[in-house]
Protein backbone atom coordinates (compact mmCIF):
# COMPACT_ATOMS: atom_id res chain seq x y z
CA UNK A 1 0.00 0.00 0.00
CA UNK A 2 3.05 2.26 -0.39
CA UNK A 3 1.44 3.87 -3.44
CA UNK A 4 -0.97 5.67 -1.07
CA UNK A 5 1.86 7.79 0.32
CA UNK A 6 2.51 10.09 -2.61
CA UNK A 7 0.23 13.09 -3.04
CA UNK A 8 -0.05 12.70 -6.80
CA UNK A 9 -1.05 9.09 -6.39
CA UNK A 10 -3.78 10.05 -3.91
CA UNK A 11 -5.13 12.55 -6.42
CA UNK A 12 -4.89 10.02 -9.22
CA UNK A 13 -6.76 7.37 -7.23
CA UNK A 14 -9.55 9.75 -6.24
CA UNK A 15 -9.93 10.91 -9.85
CA UNK A 16 -9.92 7.30 -11.02
CA UNK A 17 -12.66 6.25 -8.58
CA UNK A 18 -14.85 9.20 -9.59
CA UNK A 19 -14.44 8.35 -13.26
CA UNK A 20 -15.14 4.69 -12.52
CA UNK A 21 -18.46 5.66 -10.93
CA UNK A 22 -19.65 8.41 -13.26
CA UNK A 23 -18.78 7.04 -16.69
CA UNK A 24 -20.89 3.84 -16.46
CA UNK A 25 -23.59 5.69 -14.48
CA UNK A 26 -24.41 8.00 -17.39
CA UNK A 27 -23.29 5.49 -20.01
CA UNK A 28 -26.08 3.08 -19.07
CA UNK A 29 -28.71 5.61 -20.22
CA UNK A 30 -26.86 6.22 -23.47
CA UNK A 31 -26.69 2.46 -24.10
CA UNK A 32 -30.36 2.15 -23.22
CA UNK A 33 -31.21 4.89 -25.75
CA UNK A 34 -28.97 3.15 -28.32
CA UNK A 35 -26.65 6.16 -28.44
CA UNK A 36 -23.62 4.25 -27.23
CA UNK A 37 -21.27 6.31 -29.37
CA UNK A 38 -22.50 9.70 -28.16
CA UNK A 39 -19.67 9.82 -25.59
CA UNK A 40 -17.18 9.44 -28.40
CA UNK A 41 -18.72 12.38 -30.23
CA UNK A 42 -18.61 14.55 -27.12
CA UNK A 43 -14.96 13.61 -26.68
CA UNK A 44 -14.20 14.91 -30.17
CA UNK A 45 -16.05 18.17 -29.53
CA UNK A 46 -14.30 18.65 -26.18
CA UNK A 47 -10.95 18.87 -28.02
CA UNK A 48 -11.92 22.32 -29.22
CA UNK A 49 -12.45 23.24 -25.57
CA UNK A 50 -8.99 21.98 -24.62
CA UNK A 51 -7.47 23.97 -27.48
CA UNK A 52 -9.40 27.06 -26.44
CA UNK A 53 -8.19 26.59 -22.85
CA UNK A 54 -4.56 26.65 -24.03
CA UNK A 55 -5.13 29.59 -26.34
CA UNK A 56 -6.77 31.70 -23.62
CA UNK A 57 -4.47 30.37 -20.87
CA UNK A 58 -7.44 29.26 -18.78
CA UNK A 59 -8.23 25.84 -17.37
CA UNK A 60 -8.57 23.33 -20.23
CA UNK A 61 -10.89 21.23 -18.02
CA UNK A 62 -13.51 23.96 -17.57
CA UNK A 63 -13.14 25.09 -21.20
CA UNK A 64 -13.67 21.49 -22.36
CA UNK A 65 -16.79 21.36 -20.18
CA UNK A 66 -18.15 24.61 -21.63
CA UNK A 67 -17.51 23.65 -25.25
CA UNK A 68 -18.86 20.12 -24.88
CA UNK A 69 -22.05 21.46 -23.27
CA UNK A 70 -22.51 23.72 -26.30
CA UNK A 71 -21.77 20.68 -28.49
CA UNK A 72 -24.37 18.42 -26.85
CA UNK A 73 -27.02 21.13 -26.95
CA UNK A 74 -26.44 21.36 -30.71
CA UNK A 75 -26.60 17.54 -30.94
CA UNK A 76 -29.95 17.50 -29.13
CA UNK A 77 -31.30 20.28 -31.37
CA UNK A 78 -30.26 18.25 -34.41
CA UNK A 79 -32.07 15.25 -32.94
CA UNK A 80 -35.27 17.31 -32.46
CA UNK A 81 -35.43 19.18 -35.72
CA UNK A 82 -33.12 17.98 -38.45
CA UNK A 83 -34.01 14.32 -38.58
CA UNK A 84 -33.32 13.80 -42.26
CA UNK A 85 -29.60 14.66 -42.41
CA UNK A 86 -28.95 14.24 -38.69
CA UNK A 87 -26.03 11.82 -39.03
CA UNK A 88 -24.21 14.07 -41.49
CA UNK A 89 -24.68 17.08 -39.21
CA UNK A 90 -23.31 15.07 -36.27
CA UNK A 91 -20.29 13.95 -38.32
CA UNK A 92 -19.51 17.57 -39.14
CA UNK A 93 -19.86 18.56 -35.50
CA UNK A 94 -17.55 15.76 -34.31
CA UNK A 95 -14.78 16.22 -36.84
CA UNK A 96 -15.13 19.99 -36.76
CA UNK A 97 -14.58 19.76 -32.99
CA UNK A 98 -11.48 17.62 -33.41
CA UNK A 99 -9.99 19.79 -36.17
CA UNK A 100 -10.82 22.92 -34.16
CA UNK A 101 -8.90 21.55 -31.18
CA UNK A 102 -5.78 20.79 -33.24
CA UNK A 103 -5.96 24.20 -34.93
CA UNK A 104 -6.45 26.20 -31.73
CA UNK A 105 -3.70 24.46 -29.81
CA UNK A 106 -1.21 25.20 -32.57
CA UNK A 107 -2.24 28.85 -32.53
CA UNK A 108 -1.64 29.05 -28.77
CA UNK A 109 1.71 30.64 -27.80
CA UNK A 110 4.23 27.83 -27.42
CA UNK A 111 1.50 25.26 -28.00
CA UNK A 112 1.80 22.25 -30.25
CA UNK A 113 -0.16 19.11 -30.95
CA UNK A 114 2.05 17.39 -28.35
CA UNK A 115 0.17 19.30 -25.61
CA UNK A 116 -2.99 17.51 -26.69
CA UNK A 117 -1.44 14.12 -25.98
CA UNK A 118 -2.26 14.10 -22.26
CA UNK A 119 -5.90 15.04 -22.97
CA UNK A 120 -6.34 12.55 -25.77
CA UNK A 121 -5.06 9.54 -23.88
CA UNK A 122 -5.17 10.68 -20.27
CA UNK A 123 -2.34 11.57 -17.96
CA UNK A 124 -2.90 10.64 -14.35
CA UNK A 125 0.49 11.83 -13.15
CA UNK A 126 -0.29 15.41 -14.17
CA UNK A 127 -3.68 15.69 -12.42
CA UNK A 128 -3.35 18.93 -10.46
CA UNK A 129 -5.18 20.06 -7.35
CA UNK A 130 -7.37 22.42 -9.39
CA UNK A 131 -8.13 19.64 -11.88
CA UNK A 132 -9.21 17.49 -8.96
CA UNK A 133 -11.55 20.18 -7.63
CA UNK A 134 -13.21 20.42 -11.04
CA UNK A 135 -13.45 16.63 -11.28
CA UNK A 136 -15.07 16.39 -7.81
CA UNK A 137 -17.67 19.08 -8.55
CA UNK A 138 -18.60 17.59 -11.93
CA UNK A 139 -18.67 14.03 -10.57
CA UNK A 140 -21.03 15.16 -7.80
CA UNK A 141 -23.35 16.65 -10.40
CA UNK A 142 -23.26 13.49 -12.53
CA UNK A 143 -23.98 11.24 -9.54
CA UNK A 144 -26.85 13.45 -8.41
CA UNK A 145 -28.52 13.35 -11.84
CA UNK A 146 -27.94 9.69 -12.69
CA UNK A 147 -29.01 8.33 -9.30
CA UNK A 148 -31.52 10.96 -8.17
CA UNK A 149 -33.45 10.98 -11.45
CA UNK A 150 -32.95 7.31 -12.30
CA UNK A 151 -36.67 6.53 -12.70
CA UNK A 152 -37.32 9.49 -14.98
CA UNK A 153 -34.18 8.85 -17.02
CA UNK A 154 -35.03 5.15 -17.24
CA UNK A 155 -38.50 6.04 -18.54
CA UNK A 156 -37.33 8.46 -21.26
CA UNK A 157 -34.51 6.14 -22.33
CA UNK A 158 -36.73 3.05 -22.45
CA UNK A 159 -39.66 4.56 -24.37
CA UNK A 160 -39.58 8.27 -25.11
CA UNK A 161 -43.07 8.33 -26.61
CA UNK A 162 -44.63 6.71 -23.57
CA UNK A 163 -42.64 8.93 -21.20
CA UNK A 164 -44.15 11.99 -22.88
CA UNK A 165 -47.66 10.67 -22.13
CA UNK A 166 -46.78 10.26 -18.44
CA UNK A 167 -46.24 14.03 -18.44
CA UNK A 168 -42.45 13.92 -17.98
CA UNK A 169 -40.61 16.95 -19.43
CA UNK A 170 -38.92 14.73 -21.99
CA UNK A 171 -36.96 17.46 -23.80
CA UNK A 172 -35.59 18.92 -20.58
CA UNK A 173 -34.57 15.47 -19.36
CA UNK A 174 -32.96 14.64 -22.71
CA UNK A 175 -30.95 17.84 -22.47
CA UNK A 176 -29.99 16.96 -18.92
CA UNK A 177 -28.73 13.52 -20.02
CA UNK A 178 -26.69 15.22 -22.75
CA UNK A 179 -25.20 17.82 -20.40
CA UNK A 180 -24.45 15.13 -17.83
CA UNK A 181 -22.69 13.09 -20.50
CA UNK A 182 -20.63 16.17 -21.36
CA UNK A 183 -19.70 16.60 -17.69
CA UNK A 184 -18.67 12.95 -17.54
CA UNK A 185 -16.46 13.27 -20.59
CA UNK A 186 -14.74 16.21 -18.92
CA UNK A 187 -14.30 14.27 -15.68
CA UNK A 188 -12.84 11.28 -17.49
CA UNK A 189 -10.64 13.30 -19.86
CA UNK A 190 -7.65 13.50 -17.49
CA UNK A 191 -7.86 9.83 -16.52
CA UNK A 192 -8.58 7.82 -19.66
CA UNK A 193 -8.40 10.60 -22.25
CA UNK A 194 -10.93 11.98 -24.71
CA UNK A 195 -10.46 9.22 -27.26
CA UNK A 196 -11.06 6.44 -24.75
CA UNK A 197 -13.81 8.06 -22.63
CA UNK A 198 -16.61 6.38 -24.52
CA UNK A 199 -15.21 2.92 -23.79
CA UNK A 200 -15.57 3.46 -20.06
CA UNK A 201 -19.16 4.63 -20.56
CA UNK A 202 -20.20 1.69 -22.70
CA UNK A 203 -18.06 -1.40 -22.05
CA UNK A 204 -18.79 -1.84 -18.29
CA UNK A 205 -22.53 -1.62 -19.11
CA UNK A 206 -22.18 -4.13 -21.93
CA UNK A 207 -20.21 -6.46 -19.62
CA UNK A 208 -22.72 -6.18 -16.76
CA UNK A 209 -25.73 -6.93 -18.93
CA UNK A 210 -24.26 -10.28 -19.90
CA UNK A 211 -25.29 -11.44 -16.44
CA UNK A 212 -28.24 -9.30 -15.41
CA UNK A 213 -31.98 -9.25 -15.94
CA UNK A 214 -32.80 -5.91 -14.29
CA UNK A 215 -31.77 -2.33 -14.92
CA UNK A 216 -30.91 -1.77 -11.26
CA UNK A 217 -28.50 -4.71 -11.19
CA UNK A 218 -26.95 -3.67 -14.50
CA UNK A 219 -26.36 -0.19 -13.06
CA UNK A 220 -24.73 -1.52 -9.86
CA UNK A 221 -22.50 -4.07 -11.59
CA UNK A 222 -21.46 -1.62 -14.33
CA UNK A 223 -20.36 0.91 -11.69
CA UNK A 224 -18.53 -1.85 -9.78
CA UNK A 225 -16.68 -2.84 -12.98
CA UNK A 226 -15.92 0.83 -13.65
CA UNK A 227 -14.42 1.41 -10.20
CA UNK A 228 -12.47 -1.88 -10.20
CA UNK A 229 -10.91 -1.29 -13.60
CA UNK A 230 -10.03 2.37 -13.04
CA UNK A 231 -8.43 1.56 -9.69
CA UNK A 232 -6.70 -1.49 -11.18
CA UNK A 233 -5.33 0.57 -14.07
CA UNK A 234 -4.14 3.36 -11.81
CA UNK A 235 -2.37 1.07 -9.35
CA UNK A 236 -0.78 -0.93 -12.16
CA UNK A 237 0.50 2.33 -13.57
CA UNK A 238 2.28 3.03 -10.28
CA UNK A 239 4.37 -0.12 -10.56
CA UNK A 240 4.73 -0.57 -14.30
CA UNK A 241 5.40 2.13 -16.85
CA UNK A 242 2.32 1.57 -19.04
CA UNK A 243 -0.33 4.11 -20.07
CA UNK A 244 -3.15 4.05 -17.48
CA UNK A 245 -5.98 5.02 -19.88
CA UNK A 246 -5.23 2.18 -22.24
CA UNK A 247 -4.77 -0.23 -19.30
CA UNK A 248 -8.18 0.71 -17.89
CA UNK A 249 -9.97 0.27 -21.21
CA UNK A 250 -8.30 -3.08 -21.86
CA UNK A 251 -9.30 -4.20 -18.35
CA UNK A 252 -12.96 -3.34 -19.04
CA UNK A 253 -12.83 -5.34 -22.26
CA UNK A 254 -11.28 -8.24 -20.32
CA UNK A 255 -14.19 -7.97 -17.87
CA UNK A 256 -16.60 -8.10 -20.80
CA UNK A 257 -14.98 -11.27 -22.13
CA UNK A 258 -14.96 -12.97 -18.71
CA UNK A 259 -18.62 -12.04 -18.09
CA UNK A 260 -19.64 -13.29 -21.53
CA UNK A 261 -17.94 -16.63 -20.84
CA UNK A 262 -19.77 -16.95 -17.49
CA UNK A 263 -23.06 -15.88 -19.08
CA UNK A 264 -23.59 -18.84 -21.39
CA UNK A 265 -23.78 -21.62 -18.75
CA UNK A 266 -25.68 -19.27 -16.44
CA UNK A 267 -28.33 -18.53 -19.08
CA UNK A 268 -28.67 -22.25 -19.80
CA UNK A 269 -29.21 -23.01 -16.11
CA UNK A 270 -31.77 -20.21 -15.80
CA UNK A 271 -33.68 -21.43 -18.86
CA UNK A 272 -33.76 -24.96 -17.41
CA UNK A 273 -35.00 -23.64 -14.04
CA UNK A 274 -37.68 -21.56 -15.76
CA UNK A 275 -38.82 -24.54 -17.82
CA UNK A 276 -39.02 -26.72 -14.70
CA UNK A 277 -41.01 -24.05 -12.85
CA UNK A 278 -43.45 -23.73 -15.75
CA UNK A 279 -43.75 -27.51 -16.03
CA UNK A 280 -42.64 -27.49 -19.65
CA UNK A 281 -40.63 -30.47 -20.79
CA UNK A 282 -37.16 -29.52 -21.92
CA UNK A 283 -37.59 -31.15 -25.34
CA UNK A 284 -40.47 -31.86 -27.70
CA UNK A 285 -42.44 -34.84 -26.44
CA UNK A 286 -44.49 -35.34 -29.59
CA UNK A 287 -42.84 -37.34 -32.33
CA UNK A 288 -43.21 -35.51 -35.58
CA UNK A 289 -44.61 -37.68 -38.31
CA UNK A 290 -43.43 -36.45 -41.64
CA UNK A 291 -44.87 -38.36 -44.57
CA UNK A 292 -42.27 -39.87 -46.82
CA UNK A 293 -39.45 -39.64 -44.32
CA UNK A 294 -40.71 -42.49 -42.15
CA UNK A 295 -40.75 -44.80 -45.18
CA UNK A 296 -37.25 -43.78 -46.14
CA UNK A 297 -35.89 -44.65 -42.71
CA UNK A 298 -37.54 -48.06 -42.56
CA UNK B 1 -71.44 -4.22 -22.95
CA UNK B 2 -73.83 -3.71 -25.83
CA UNK B 3 -76.18 -1.66 -23.69
CA UNK B 4 -73.57 1.02 -22.97
CA UNK B 5 -74.99 4.43 -23.87
CA UNK B 6 -73.51 5.54 -27.15
CA UNK B 7 -73.53 9.27 -26.53
CA UNK B 8 -73.42 9.58 -22.76
CA UNK B 9 -71.38 12.19 -20.98
CA UNK B 10 -68.95 14.86 -22.08
CA UNK B 11 -66.23 14.20 -24.66
CA UNK B 12 -62.92 12.95 -23.23
CA UNK B 13 -61.22 13.17 -26.62
CA UNK B 14 -62.30 15.56 -29.36
CA UNK B 15 -60.61 16.02 -32.73
CA UNK B 16 -62.13 18.68 -34.98
CA UNK B 17 -60.96 19.10 -38.54
CA UNK B 18 -57.49 17.83 -37.71
CA UNK B 19 -54.88 17.82 -40.45
CA UNK B 20 -51.35 16.51 -40.10
CA UNK B 21 -48.37 15.86 -42.35
CA UNK B 22 -45.48 13.44 -42.05
CA UNK B 23 -42.66 15.09 -43.96
CA UNK B 24 -44.58 16.83 -46.75
CA UNK B 25 -47.10 14.02 -47.23
CA UNK B 26 -50.59 14.80 -45.87
CA UNK B 27 -51.63 11.92 -43.60
CA UNK B 28 -54.75 13.42 -42.00
CA UNK B 29 -56.94 15.61 -44.22
CA UNK B 30 -59.37 17.04 -41.67
CA UNK B 31 -60.80 14.34 -39.44
CA UNK B 32 -63.45 14.66 -36.72
CA UNK B 33 -63.38 12.14 -33.91
CA UNK B 34 -65.06 12.20 -30.51
CA UNK B 35 -64.79 9.76 -27.63
CA UNK B 36 -67.31 10.37 -24.85
CA UNK B 37 -66.97 9.31 -21.25
CA UNK B 38 -67.44 5.57 -20.85
CA UNK B 39 -67.30 4.91 -24.58
CA UNK B 40 -65.10 2.37 -26.37
CA UNK B 41 -64.23 3.64 -29.83
CA UNK B 42 -62.28 1.59 -32.36
CA UNK B 43 -60.29 3.32 -35.06
CA UNK B 44 -60.17 1.07 -38.11
CA UNK B 45 -58.65 1.31 -41.56
CA UNK B 46 -56.01 -0.07 -43.87
CA UNK B 47 -52.30 0.39 -43.34
CA UNK B 48 -51.41 3.99 -44.16
CA UNK B 49 -54.98 5.25 -43.66
CA UNK B 50 -53.79 7.52 -40.82
CA UNK B 51 -55.18 5.72 -37.79
CA UNK B 52 -51.90 5.60 -35.85
CA UNK B 53 -51.17 9.21 -36.79
CA UNK B 54 -54.60 10.25 -35.51
CA UNK B 55 -53.85 8.67 -32.14
CA UNK B 56 -50.39 10.20 -32.06
CA UNK B 57 -51.81 13.70 -32.56
CA UNK B 58 -53.85 13.13 -29.40
CA UNK B 59 -50.78 12.35 -27.29
CA UNK B 60 -48.76 15.12 -28.94
CA UNK B 61 -46.25 12.87 -30.67
CA UNK B 62 -47.27 14.16 -34.10
CA UNK B 63 -47.84 17.93 -34.47
CA UNK B 64 -51.13 18.97 -36.05
CA UNK B 65 -51.07 21.47 -38.90
CA UNK B 66 -54.73 22.45 -38.55
CA UNK B 67 -57.84 21.85 -36.48
CA UNK B 68 -58.22 21.28 -32.76
CA UNK B 69 -57.37 18.43 -30.39
CA UNK B 70 -58.90 18.42 -26.93
CA UNK B 71 -58.40 15.98 -24.05
CA UNK B 72 -60.92 16.16 -21.20
CA UNK B 73 -62.12 19.46 -22.66
CA UNK B 74 -58.66 21.07 -22.49
CA UNK B 75 -56.70 21.97 -25.65
CA UNK B 76 -53.92 19.40 -26.05
CA UNK B 77 -51.18 22.02 -25.75
CA UNK B 78 -52.39 23.10 -22.33
CA UNK B 79 -53.28 19.62 -21.08
CA UNK B 80 -51.06 18.62 -18.13
CA UNK B 81 -53.14 16.05 -16.26
CA UNK B 82 -51.47 13.04 -17.90
CA UNK B 83 -52.10 10.72 -14.96
CA UNK B 84 -55.68 10.44 -16.25
CA UNK B 85 -54.43 8.96 -19.52
CA UNK B 86 -52.97 5.49 -20.07
CA UNK B 87 -51.16 5.00 -23.36
CA UNK B 88 -50.18 1.76 -25.05
CA UNK B 89 -47.88 2.43 -28.02
CA UNK B 90 -47.29 0.03 -30.87
CA UNK B 91 -45.02 -2.60 -29.46
CA UNK B 92 -42.04 -1.78 -31.63
CA UNK B 93 -41.41 1.52 -29.87
CA UNK B 94 -40.45 0.02 -26.50
CA UNK B 95 -37.03 -1.54 -26.91
CA UNK B 96 -34.23 -0.38 -24.66
CA UNK B 97 -30.61 -1.40 -25.05
CA UNK B 98 -30.25 -2.47 -21.41
CA UNK B 99 -32.08 -5.33 -19.64
CA UNK B 100 -35.08 -4.31 -17.55
CA UNK B 101 -37.51 -6.33 -15.48
CA UNK B 102 -41.26 -6.40 -15.94
CA UNK B 103 -41.68 -4.44 -12.69
CA UNK B 104 -39.15 -1.79 -13.75
CA UNK B 105 -40.98 -1.21 -17.04
CA UNK B 106 -44.43 -1.11 -15.46
CA UNK B 107 -43.19 1.26 -12.73
CA UNK B 108 -42.53 3.89 -15.45
CA UNK B 109 -46.28 4.07 -15.90
CA UNK B 110 -46.68 5.15 -12.29
CA UNK B 111 -44.38 8.18 -12.62
CA UNK B 112 -47.29 10.43 -13.58
CA UNK B 113 -48.66 9.93 -10.08
CA UNK B 114 -45.38 9.73 -8.16
CA UNK B 115 -44.04 13.05 -6.95
CA UNK B 116 -40.34 13.62 -7.83
CA UNK B 117 -40.23 10.08 -9.20
CA UNK B 118 -40.31 8.54 -5.74
CA UNK B 119 -42.34 5.35 -5.64
CA UNK B 120 -44.02 4.94 -2.27
CA UNK B 121 -45.64 1.82 -0.93
CA UNK B 122 -49.00 2.73 -2.48
CA UNK B 123 -47.29 3.19 -5.86
CA UNK B 124 -45.57 -0.18 -5.70
CA UNK B 125 -48.91 -1.67 -4.72
CA UNK B 126 -50.54 -0.09 -7.81
CA UNK B 127 -47.79 -1.54 -10.03
CA UNK B 128 -48.39 -4.99 -8.56
CA UNK B 129 -52.15 -4.65 -9.09
CA UNK B 130 -51.64 -3.64 -12.72
CA UNK B 131 -49.50 -6.73 -13.24
CA UNK B 132 -52.17 -8.92 -11.67
CA UNK B 133 -54.82 -7.44 -13.96
CA UNK B 134 -52.94 -8.69 -17.02
CA UNK B 135 -51.90 -11.96 -15.38
CA UNK B 136 -48.18 -11.18 -15.33
CA UNK B 137 -47.58 -10.92 -11.57
CA UNK B 138 -45.63 -14.19 -11.56
CA UNK B 139 -43.20 -12.78 -14.15
CA UNK B 140 -42.57 -9.52 -12.23
CA UNK B 141 -38.82 -10.13 -11.80
CA UNK B 142 -38.15 -11.53 -15.27
CA UNK B 143 -36.42 -9.52 -17.97
CA UNK B 144 -38.85 -8.18 -20.57
CA UNK B 145 -36.53 -9.60 -23.24
CA UNK B 146 -37.45 -13.10 -22.08
CA UNK B 147 -41.17 -12.62 -22.80
CA UNK B 148 -43.22 -13.68 -25.81
CA UNK B 149 -44.89 -11.05 -27.99
CA UNK B 150 -48.22 -11.48 -26.25
CA UNK B 151 -46.70 -11.32 -22.77
CA UNK B 152 -44.75 -8.22 -23.75
CA UNK B 153 -47.95 -6.55 -24.91
CA UNK B 154 -49.60 -7.43 -21.59
CA UNK B 155 -46.69 -5.71 -19.80
CA UNK B 156 -47.18 -2.56 -21.89
CA UNK B 157 -50.87 -2.55 -21.00
CA UNK B 158 -50.04 -3.02 -17.31
CA UNK B 159 -47.69 -0.02 -17.64
CA UNK B 160 -50.60 2.06 -18.98
CA UNK B 161 -52.88 0.82 -16.18
CA UNK B 162 -50.36 1.57 -13.43
CA UNK B 163 -51.50 5.18 -13.15
CA UNK B 164 -55.14 4.04 -12.80
CA UNK B 165 -56.22 6.12 -15.82
CA UNK B 166 -59.73 7.18 -16.82
CA UNK B 167 -58.88 7.14 -20.50
CA UNK B 168 -56.97 4.42 -22.33
CA UNK B 169 -55.39 5.11 -25.72
CA UNK B 170 -54.07 1.99 -27.43
CA UNK B 171 -52.30 1.58 -30.76
CA UNK B 172 -52.92 -1.91 -32.17
CA UNK B 173 -52.94 -3.70 -28.81
CA UNK B 174 -53.73 -7.03 -30.47
CA UNK B 175 -51.03 -7.00 -33.17
CA UNK B 176 -48.89 -10.12 -32.99
CA UNK B 177 -50.54 -11.31 -29.77
CA UNK B 178 -51.25 -15.02 -29.20
CA UNK B 179 -54.79 -16.18 -28.51
CA UNK B 180 -54.33 -16.74 -24.79
CA UNK B 181 -53.00 -13.20 -24.37
CA UNK B 182 -55.76 -11.76 -26.59
CA UNK B 183 -58.34 -13.19 -24.23
CA UNK B 184 -56.60 -11.86 -21.14
CA UNK B 185 -56.37 -8.45 -22.80
CA UNK B 186 -60.07 -8.51 -23.74
CA UNK B 187 -60.94 -9.47 -20.18
CA UNK B 188 -58.72 -6.71 -18.74
CA UNK B 189 -60.24 -4.13 -21.03
CA UNK B 190 -63.76 -5.25 -20.17
CA UNK B 191 -63.04 -4.81 -16.44
CA UNK B 192 -61.65 -1.31 -17.11
CA UNK B 193 -64.71 -0.33 -19.13
CA UNK B 194 -67.02 -1.75 -16.46
CA UNK B 195 -65.21 0.46 -13.94
CA UNK B 196 -65.97 3.52 -16.07
CA UNK B 197 -62.89 3.93 -18.29
CA UNK B 198 -63.14 5.42 -21.77
CA UNK B 199 -61.10 3.77 -24.54
CA UNK B 200 -59.80 4.82 -27.94
CA UNK B 201 -58.00 2.05 -29.73
CA UNK B 202 -56.54 1.44 -33.14
CA UNK B 203 -57.41 -1.99 -34.45
CA UNK B 204 -56.64 -3.86 -37.60
CA UNK B 205 -59.73 -5.99 -37.05
CA UNK B 206 -62.30 -6.17 -34.29
CA UNK B 207 -61.46 -9.74 -33.25
CA UNK B 208 -62.14 -10.77 -29.64
CA UNK B 209 -62.74 -7.13 -28.63
CA UNK B 210 -65.83 -6.92 -30.87
CA UNK B 211 -68.44 -7.21 -28.08
CA UNK B 212 -66.81 -4.34 -26.16
CA UNK B 213 -66.84 -1.77 -28.91
CA UNK B 214 -69.55 0.90 -28.88
CA UNK B 215 -68.57 2.71 -32.03
CA UNK B 216 -66.17 2.33 -34.90
CA UNK B 217 -64.52 5.09 -36.88
CA UNK B 218 -63.11 3.93 -40.19
CA UNK B 219 -60.40 5.99 -41.88
CA UNK B 220 -59.33 5.91 -45.50
CA UNK B 221 -56.57 8.11 -46.93
CA UNK B 222 -56.71 10.40 -43.91
CA UNK B 223 -60.47 10.99 -44.06
CA UNK B 224 -63.30 9.56 -41.96
CA UNK B 225 -65.19 7.02 -44.07
CA UNK B 226 -67.59 5.72 -41.43
CA UNK B 227 -68.52 6.76 -37.90
CA UNK B 228 -71.15 4.67 -36.18
CA UNK B 229 -71.91 1.19 -34.97
CA UNK B 230 -69.08 -1.29 -35.48
CA UNK B 231 -69.30 -2.91 -38.90
CA UNK B 232 -70.98 -6.33 -38.92
CA UNK B 233 -68.91 -9.33 -39.83
CA UNK B 234 -69.73 -8.91 -43.51
CA UNK B 235 -69.03 -5.21 -43.49
CA UNK B 236 -65.87 -5.73 -41.54
CA UNK B 237 -64.59 -8.18 -44.10
CA UNK B 238 -65.31 -5.65 -46.76
CA UNK B 239 -63.07 -3.06 -45.09
CA UNK B 240 -60.07 -2.00 -47.10
CA UNK B 241 -56.98 -3.84 -46.02
CA UNK B 242 -58.77 -6.39 -43.90
CA UNK B 243 -56.79 -9.59 -43.77
CA UNK B 244 -58.43 -12.70 -42.52
CA UNK B 245 -56.67 -13.77 -39.33
CA UNK B 246 -59.71 -14.48 -37.18
CA UNK B 247 -59.21 -16.56 -34.08
CA UNK B 248 -62.85 -17.78 -34.32
CA UNK B 249 -62.03 -20.82 -36.40
CA UNK B 250 -59.79 -22.30 -33.75
CA UNK B 251 -61.32 -25.21 -31.86
CA UNK B 252 -58.63 -25.52 -29.21
CA UNK B 253 -59.87 -22.67 -27.02
CA UNK B 254 -63.24 -23.57 -25.52
CA UNK B 255 -62.89 -20.92 -22.76
CA UNK B 256 -63.13 -18.20 -25.32
CA UNK B 257 -66.89 -17.98 -25.57
CA UNK B 258 -67.18 -17.97 -21.81
CA UNK B 259 -64.87 -14.99 -21.47
CA UNK B 260 -66.49 -12.89 -24.09
CA UNK B 261 -70.19 -13.66 -23.90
Amino acid sequence: MEFLDSAFMQRALLAAVLVGITAPAIGIYLVQRRQALMGDGIGHVAMTGVGLGFLLSTSPVWMAMAVSVVGVVIMELIRWYGKTRGDIALAMLFYGGMAGGVMLINLAPGGSTANLQSYLFGSLSTVSQSDLTAICVLAGFVALVTIGLRRQLFAISQDEEFARVTGLPVRVLNLLVAVTAAATVTVAMRVVGLLLVSALMVVPVAAAQQLTRSFAATFAIAVAIGVTTTLGGTITNYYVEIPPGATIVLLTIAAFIVFSLIATPLARRRARAAANAAGDPAACAIEARIPGQAGAEA
Amino acid sequence: MDDAPVSAGEPVIALRGVTAELGSRPVLRGIDLTVRRGEVVALLGANGSGKSTAIRTVIGQVPVSGGEVEIFGTPRRRFRDWKRVGYVPQRTTAAGGVPATVTEVVSSGRLSRARFGLLRKADREAVRRALELVGMADRAKDSVDALSGGQHQRVLIARALASEPELLIMDEPMAGVDLASQEILAETLRAQVAAGASVLLVLHELGPLEPLIDRAVVLRDGCVLHDGPPPEAVGQHALPGHDHVHPHTSDITPVRTGLLS
